[in-house]
């Protein structure tokens, strides 16, 4: 079948299978490898993408689904080569160690920020909660995202250029 | 890596679309929407249908909405808003209970209490929800709609009334006046199936009295409302010791089995232990309630 959709603001079609998962349709037919591929269940959230400006579990979703649909991904965080708040947040508290979860974490995070711009620890944590960190590195994601926050874009760009 | 085995996928363009679709491809067909129960399966080799019949595209049956005495619930409607609609919050606080438990929020972003209820998963939470409020199913077939209630609509474990050619379209509450209602659920972790949850939903008489009541218990091997504990408390105030043989009852009637989130004797403890705290929560709800025609408050 034939797919058409917009991926981090570009629009792209390929001929599938019906049967392609988002995620590997990502991947694979797009060479988008930024987006992780973990457990097949829809347990650990590392393949985690925006679908319409919502966080999904991407191994969940079959790609005949996001037809006609915008999808963005880790390498669409960033802004003209400026980093996201979001992945300076990470760098900055080091919010990642082995790596593997922190694309999602960082879809999630933004999502969660641009509907609640100062969200409490409580609701950083509710919003990841179906993220796993198997290096068990939740205080510090948690810290990025609340860093994040305090530094909203323009901030960043500050941060940068000082 | 887990790929579900072939299929040809369709987009209903309409409710009326998807029935025909589901008629013309027959067994081999099945509705998705959320997805996420039943692609996993398909992954697993679970599940093997030909035919995909893709509903999400139908956002007219993705709304809330009060029409009298009842809530309108279209079936596509995902449990992200429900948890977020204050009218639901409002009338049914068992609702947000359960959908505070309902997988995780990334999930909750695309699962459905359409899907949900069609899944009939017997740890399956809105199932409970459903049943303890009276809720009604609302199916659609080429010959029209019918609607049956929770105890019909349920037919076993992963079956459910609704036929090959049919679409579950919408989920009707009864709204009652001096009414509340409460869920928990115990689990290991955020997204795990319940090791065992409870549900009650009471109506107040003028005194105090439980003028009505319903109780419903989800992943312990019984699927109908749990009468003889019901019966106990029904015209009766509430006093303590009550409650507790309620939780007795409960925990009699129940039929859990050892498996790795638990023993038998832990699932009926708790069983009968989560029984009481529903009964005990959503008796404060309702009673809170008074001032706003007990239509229930969020605690």
């Amino acid at each position: 079948m034939h797919v058409t959709m917009t991926v981090n603001g570009e629009e792209v079609e390929r001929d599938i299978e019906p049967r392609v998962l988002l995620v590997h349709f990502l991947r694979e037919n797009l060479g988008l490898t930024g987006t992780h591929w973990g457990c097949d269940t829809s347990n650990c959230g590392t393949c985690v993408v925006q679908l319409d400006g919502q966080p999904v579990k991407s191994c969940t979703v079959l790609a005949a689904m996001a037809d006609g649909h915008a999808v963005r991904t880790v390498e669409g965080l960033d802004a003209g080569g400026t980093l996201d708040p979001v992945q300076q947040g990470f760098m900055v508290e080091h919010g990642l160690q082995c790596g593997f979860c922190t694309p999602g974490m960082m879809l999630t995070a933004r999502a969660l920020l641009d509907e609640n711009p100062n969200p409490t620890e409580t609701e950083i944590r509710e919003a990841i909660s179906g993220q796993i960190c198997r290096c068990t590195g939740y205080a510090t994601i948690v810290r990025a995202i609340q860093w994040a926050a305090e530094h909203p874009a323009e901030a960043v760009e500050k941060v940068a250029q000082s | 890596m887990q790929i579900p085995a072939p299929f040809d996928y369709a987009r209903a363009t309409s409710v009326d679309d998807a029935i025909a679709l589901l008629t013309r491809y027959g067994e081999d067909a099945h509705i998705v929407a959320g997805g996420h129960s039943l692609l996993p399966m398909m992954r697993l080799r679970l599940a093997r249908p030909e035919w995909l019949i893709d509903i999400n595209e139908l956002t007219e049956l993705d709304y809330v909405r009060r029409d009298g005495d009842r809530l309108r619930v279209g079936a596509l409607t995902r449990h992200r808003t429900l948890l977020e609609s204050a009218e639901v919050g409002s009338l049914f606080p068992i609702v947000v209970d359960a959908e505070r438990v309902v997988a995780d929020p990334v999930v909750r972003n695309r699962g459905t209490i359409g899907g949900s209820l069609c899944q009939a998963d017997p740890a399956e939470d809105l199932s409970t929800v459903c049943t303890v409020l009276g809720a009604e199913a609302v199916i659609r077939g080429a010959d029209g709609d019918r609607v049956i209630g929770m105890d019909e609509f349920h037919v076993g474990p992963y079956e459910t009334a609704v036929a090959f050619n049919e679409v579950l379209v919408e989920v009707r509450f009864p709204i009652r006046l001096r009414s509340s209602s409460a869920y928990e659920k115990v689990e290991r972790r955020v997204g795990d199936w319940a090791v065992a949850a409870a549900g009650a939903a009471v109506t107040l008489a003028d005194d105090g009295a439980l003028d009505d009541v319903a109780i419903g218990v989800t992943a312990v091997g019984l699927s109908e409302r749990v009468a003889d504990a019901e019966d106990l408390l029904r015209g009766n105030r509430p006093t303590d010791d009550l409650i507790a043989e309620a939780g007795r009852r409960t925990a009699a009637a129940v039929d859990p089995m050892t498996d790795q989130r638990g023993s038998e004797a832990y699932k009926r403890h708790l069983a009968g232990e989560l029984t009481q705290r529903v009964l005990r929560s959503a008796i404060a709800r309702a009673t809170r309630g008074d001032e706003n025609d007990g239509q229930g408050q969020e605690a």
